[in-house]
């Protein structure tokens, strides 16, 4: 968004507090603004693991979604969504608030839904990331998509993919929600087409059959 | 976002090292929920960020004989699944609910609910967090229908902890620890009103980290917290009111009732706390109590409603804890 | 000429089945490629550099830093020095670079003087917008003044809707690549067909060098039909940048600001009626703005137009904000909301039932329509249980809780835009369909499927569908809800003509010629003698190597009788209102809907129930707010930017009104007209619920307890 952009150059030099040196110093890393990877893969991850301070520039980062551990070179200051929109080519997350209000960016990090705008991609790393082109075996969809279907709890279907993983968060937590637990669940997801009573009972219809095949 | 260094310290002591000592300079990364969308907007531009996430002792939730020990970069999630939350601390578990997004409660942690940035929409669109265009204040004359009914000084912004107001009433103190070592506060006194564009709406130096909530025990304090918020799905609230009381027989022999949403801090209603002492908490007590909260309420041109919310919500907020067990 | 006609209800085998949408798998499996999820090999990411003031000159702007900063392509100015910029967020330059950190980088080392100029954002009171106000002339009808002297009962009100934006979740923008003569251009966009040329004309070149494709479309309500400043600006960025590809989508704030919005309308209505009903009189003095351009006169009185005597005046209010652009039935939602909550306070002073009222006066509305209504009240008031649940207004009984009904109602046209479809069938059965529309969400690639199954009587899987490329068969943008009648009438018309060839191939071998066959159930056979019959399969094995090529085209001047326009629509609105809080909940929205001919109940209904709460949004808590003294947009964000949620909607109830009288008509657009009452429903529910009227939407806590307060001390 654009600010006062006459207050910005104010805003741009450090004032006191950390010299630029005091930035790399104990790193190693250069300054390479743009897609210059700097460490190699190894002393990236014990730089970090023994928390030792990387970046601003680009840095190694290892990602693993969907059970795949993807290795790219990104800026600290770049959100997991980012990192897989921009980077990995995993484009069913969308990017729509920015601002981790809307859900259309939902992923499961170690089991738990997030707002996968709101993560930098640095600090995902470590975790198991789920996104919606990891919830379902190549051969069958999940329930989840079918029931989306048959419910049409979808139109433009934007927000689709963060409905269906926020759904899964609430069935993986919760595998038999009432009505007003589907509603709550789905606290953290906007539609604009305004498709929330397929979803409601699309959540219902997949919770009904996943336990079905649980049983089977 | 500005481009910044990124360090993820697994020690308190690490982390406290790589802070600064002047505001701006560094923020301390957890759940991320606020931050990122500080640096999004180039409202927080660090040189540094530090994730503390990675600092085990920061973490988790313990229930001892003395209370309850929340670590900060404890989850909201992980507030609402304690079972000594649920029994002991309702109030604590209705304001984390009320956080109604599950992504945010699975992000966003306790010490972050505390030390989040007000959403004061001026302070939001980069006029600093008293909201001032050459000097002055906007938002007397702008647009201030979520703005403070108990503005202090030049401050209209609201505290937006959901967390705050519980914690308040049940007597929480906060841990905190810097370069020369650790201190404790009250929960109502790590907020402050801030006396320039420059400065922050909490009593902690840049170079300290809140480390842990500690909430004494509130075996037989009935508490409850109430919140008006227009939608189900993920919304500010308008205001919230959170009581907690100890009763002696029938009547109340001590109360806290605490809101929230309407003050650059969370306002303490300390009239309401006396005229309930030695009441029963009959209907008529509650609204009673929830005017005498209001009393001093100071209403902008576009939110006197708030004042009507918050009674509301001091009665409703006593009734629900008189229902409660404790 | 072959019969193009619709079959019968009765016989119709693929038409009005409940399909589920085709492309809903891909879609809620992620594998849905939508324009801005594209990654271009070597594409550039850019960022733009947008006005933080209302209204302000350009003096001077200095790029020379960011066009040096590390990975910049392109740096273009859109601004020149002079320009005055009217609203916030208006573009002023746009960087191309390796990454969007760069481009934004980039875009924050721009230096710009700005002259700052007054500002008018602001039009709810309407004695502080000065001379931004342009009426636009009294409109007199009969004799008022003596009317409004006979009637027994007078009511006067105030009313406002405010400004609203589209906010698309997939944000406006493309990706672009200007690559010689010839670009590639991936918008986000409701105009397969048409944004090419647009964008053309823009970058000079001829139409014909504008490749456009789009598979999916993250929402558009109106708003995405041209190629706007990012689009062309884009496609110089890329041109500037070796004939890189270059994405551009504007960020939330960006969209919420400057990608389109539904201008608000405020209006003092005063109306005359006699005791029982009968209203003789309106008078009405509006104003609107959606921009500098002001905001139109509504389509007022809604639906009863033609109340003998009115005067209308009206004031278009040009305020320093992003411009409007269409937003699902525009005008149309601002209308009914003027009209419903003026006649709906009218009838409580008259102490008379809101529906009654609008049945003693339905003679005022279209006479085609008439019947419609008055049906769909009754069909509306059954399913809202209106005869148990209204009541009088204000008499919702003790407790903080207060339950009420409200009625709003609808008009639309909607008629079949111009629409080229071509047909293939091919040797081994397969069958082709293209047309260059999109599928905006509404289900239009399944209707499309379900169109030439029927004509060609096979199932509707067996139908290959393909849009969203402007090099196949033209059919114009998805506005104005044209775009079900224009493909379904294009796609019928090619279908049959396809068939007809099929049967002059075939025709010999079963001994009879074309006209005396048919295509039933998969198979090809002689009329009346179905023993006489080919497969599907053997037939189109008979074209040899050659497969059959048939286009249709609906013409709108004349539709054949395949698609018209006209449509009527009632919806009711049941709410709970705490008056301790203000807080209005949805109970539940019924909503009864005409469309003619509906080709897919499921997915009509699907249209019909996001209207609805879509409505829900826009009546509760949707608004642009405005800061009068920055003169800047305070919620351009999906925080304080309201939308409802999945808890916040209460049941919604779709009835499709489907009938043979109706359905004969053939089909009719669907996508905006359960738009337009939903607002008045709930405005005139709460009013029912707490006795007394909310004047301005949204019904937020702050508003509905400041119209109790005011009734207190009244």
């Amino acid at each position: 968004m654009s600010k006062h952009h006459d207050e910005l150059d104010e805003k741009a030099p450090p004032k006191g507090g950390f010299s630029r040196r005091g930035f790399f110093r104990g790193v190693g890393v250069t300054s390479g603004a743009l897609g210059s990877a700097i460490l190699g893969e190894q002393e990236a991850d014990a730089a970090q693991a023994a928390g030792a301070k990387i970046g601003p520039g680009a840095v190694p980062v290892s990602l693993n979604i969907n059970g795949k551990v993807h290795n790219i070179n990104v800026e600290p200051r770049v959100t997991l969504l980012d990192a897989c929109r921009n980077h990995l080519d995993i484009t069913g997350a969308k990017r729509v608030c920015d601002r981790g209000t809307c859900g259309a960016c939902t992923m499961i990090a170690n089991g738990k839904v997030i707002y996968s705008c709101t993560v930098l991609a640095v600090d995902a790393q470590g975790k198991q990331i789920q996104t919606i082109e990891g919830i379902a075996a190549a051969a069958r969809p999940h329930p989840l998509s079918t029931a989306f279907v048959n419910n049409d709890g979808q139109q433009c279907g934007y927000c689709t993919p963060g409905f269906v993983m926020a759904a899964k968060g609430l069935l993986d937590k919760n595998p038999s929600p009432t009505y007003d637990q589907v509603k709550a669940g789905l606290g953290g997801n906007l539609c604009r087409c305004g498709t929330y009573v397929g979803v409601r009972k699309a959540v219902l219809e997949a919770a009904k059959a996943m336990k079905g095949a649980k049983n089977a | 976002m500005q481009a910044f260094e990124y360090a993820n310290p697994t020690s308190l002591k690490e982390a406290l090292g790589m802070l600064s000592s002047q505001w701006g300079e560094a923020d301390i990364l957890a759940g991320g929920t606020d931050l990122l969308s500080l640096m999004k907007e180039y409202i927080h531009t660090p040189k540094r960020v530090i994730n503390i996430k990675g600092i085990k002792e920061l973490g988790g939730i313990t229930k001892t004989a003395a209370g309850l020990r929340i670590g900060a970069t404890a989850t909201l999630d992980e507030l609402t699944e304690s079972a000594a939350v649920r029994t002991e601390y309702p109030s604590l578990h209705q304001a984390a609910m009320g956080v109604s997004s599950p992504q945010i409660r699975n992000m966003g942690t306790v010490g972050g609910d505390l030390c989040q940035r007000p959403r004061c929409w001026y302070f939001r669109q980069g006029y600093g967090i008293l909201g001032q265009e050459k000097g002055k204040s906007l938002v007397p004359d702008g647009e201030n229908r979520y703005h403070a009914i108990f503005p202090k000084s030049q401050a209209y912004f609201v505290n937006a902890s959901s967390l705050a107001p519980a914690l308040i009433a049940l007597g929480a103190k906060v841990k905190i620890a810097g370069p020369n070592g650790n201190r404790e506060l009250r929960v109502e006194e790590l907020f402050v009103v801030p006396s320039s564009n420059a400065a922050r709406e909490l009593a902690l130096a840049p170079n300290e980290i809140l480390t842990e909530i500690v909430v004494p025990s509130a075996r037989g304090v009935k508490n409850a917290t109430y919140e008006v918020r227009q939608k189900e799905a993920l919304d500010w609230p308008l205001v919230t009111a959170s009581v907690a009381i100890r009763m002696k027989g029938s009547s109340v022999a001590s109360a806290k009732v605490v809101l929230g949403h309407v003050g650059p801090t969370p306002v303490v209603a300390t009239a309401a706390e006396q005229m309930l002492t030695g009441k029963s908490l009959t209907q008529d007590v509650a609204t009673e109590a929830g005017k005498s909260a209001l009393d001093g309420a100071q209403p902008l041109n576009g939110n006197a409603y708030k004042v009507q919310l918050a009674r509301v919500a001091v009665k409703r907020a006593l009734l629900e804890a008189a229902k409660a067990r404790g | 000429m072959p019969n193009y006609s619709w079959p019968p209800m009765s016989t119709r085998k693929a038409i009005g089945q409940r399909l589920s949408r085709h492309d809903g798998l891909e879609k809620s499996t992620g594998k849905a490629k939508y324009n801005s999820d594209l990654n271009k090999p070597g594409m550039l990411q850019s960022a733009l550099l947008t006005s933080p003031y209302a209204h302000a000159r350009v003096r001077s702007i200095d790029t020379s830093a960011a066009e040096k900063a590390p990975g910049v392509t392109a740096v273009r100015v859109i601004a020149t020095p002079g320009t005055e910029l009217q609203w916030q967020s208006q573009e002023i330059a746009i960087v191309a670079a390796s990454t969007e950190q760069a481009a934004r980088d980039a875009v924050r080392l721009i230096k710009v003087d700005y002259e700052v100029l007054p500002h008018v954002v602001k039009e709810e009171d309407i004695s502080k917008v000065g001379n931004r106000a342009k009426p636009a002339g009294e409109q007199l009808t009969g004799d008022p003044d003596k009317a409004f002297k006979e009637a027994d009962v007078v009511n006067e009100g105030h009313y406002g809707i405010p400004v609203l934006t589209h906010c698309c979740l997939e944000p406006h923008g493309q990706v672009v690549q200007w690559n010689g003569d010839q670009v590639n251009y991936w918008p986000s966009t409701q105009n397969v067909s048409g944004i090419g040329g647009d964008l053309a004309k823009n970058i000079e070149l001829p139409a014909t060098a504008i490749k456009v494709h789009q598979d999916h479309i993250g929402g558009g309500f109106g708003s995405k039909f041209g190629s706007d400043r990012w689009g062309v600006e884009g496609a110089r960025l890329s041109k500037a940048s070796g004939g890189r590809p270059v994405k551009t989508f504007l960020d939330r704030a960006t969209e919420l600001n400057i990608a389109g919005n539904r201008p608000s309308a405020y209006a003092r209505i005063k109306m005359g009626a006699k005791k029982d009903g009968t209203i003789i009189a309106w008078e009405s003095t509006s104003w609107a703005t959606g921009g500098m351009g002001g905001g139109a006169l509504p389509p007022i009185p809604y639906v009863i137009t033609n109340i003998p005597n009115r005067r209308l005046n009206h004031s278009a209010v040009a305020t320093n904000g992003g411009p409007l652009r269409a937003w699902r039935a525009p005008n149309h939602p601002q209308a009914s909301f003027l009209t419903c909550a003026a006649v709906e306070d009218l009838a409580a002073k008259l102490g008379m039932d809101p529906i009654e009222v609008f049945v003693k006066n339905i003679e005022y509305a279209p006479e085609a329509r008439r019947e419609s209504y008055v049906h769909q009240f009754k069909k509306a008031a059954e399913l809202a249980e209106w005869s148990k649940r209204w009541h009088r207004r204000g008499d919702s009984g003790s407790g903080p809780v207060k339950r009420g009904l409200g009625v709003g109602i609808c008009s639309w046209g909607g008629a079949g835009h111009a629409s080229t479809c071509n047909a293939r069938i091919n040797p081994d059965g397969s069958v082709d369909i293209e047309l260059g529309s999109q599928d905006l969400g509404t289900g239009t690639r399944t209707i499309i499927a379900q169109v030439a199954a029927e004509t060609l009587g096979l199932p509707v899987n067996a139908i290959k569908v393909k849009l969203g490329d402007n090099s196949l068969p033209p059919s114009n943008g998805s506005g104005g809800s044209t775009t079900v009648g224009g493909v379904s009438s294009s796609t019928r018309i090619a279908t049959v003509n396809a068939l007809d060839q099929l049967f002059e191939k075939v025709a010999a071998s079963l001994s009879t010629t074309a006209d005396k066959l048919e295509a039933v159930g998969g198979k090809i056979q002689v009329k009346g003698d179905p023993a006489k019959s080919l497969t599907w399969a053997a037939a189109c094995r008979k074209l040899g190597t050659q497969s059959i090529a048939a286009q249709g085209q609906n013409n709108p001047r004349n539709p054949l009788g395949l698609n018209t326009q006209g449509v009527a629509g009632v919806q009711i609105a049941d709410v709970s209102v705490d008056v301790e809080t203000g807080v209005v909940k949805m109970n539940r929205m019924v909503a009864v809907q005409d469309c003619g001919l509906v080709v897919n109940p499921k997915l009509a209904e699907g249209q019909v129930t996001g209207a609805c709460i879509m409505s829900i949004c826009g009546a509760l808590m949707e608004e642009r707010v405005m800061d009068g003294q920055t003169g800047r947009v305070l919620n351009p964000d999906m925080e304080f930017y309201k939308l409802a949620g999945a808890a916040d909607i209460g049941e919604i109830i779709v009835h499709m009104d489907i009938r043979e009288e109706l359905d004969k008509r053939g089909v009719i657009g669907l996508g905006e007209p359960p738009t337009v009452g939903g607002v008045a429903a709930i405005a005139n529910a709460v009013a029912n619920a707490i006795g007394v009227r909310v004047p301005i939407i949204p019904l937020t806590p702050d508003r509905v307890l400041r119209a109790l307060e005011e009734r207190r001390s009244a």
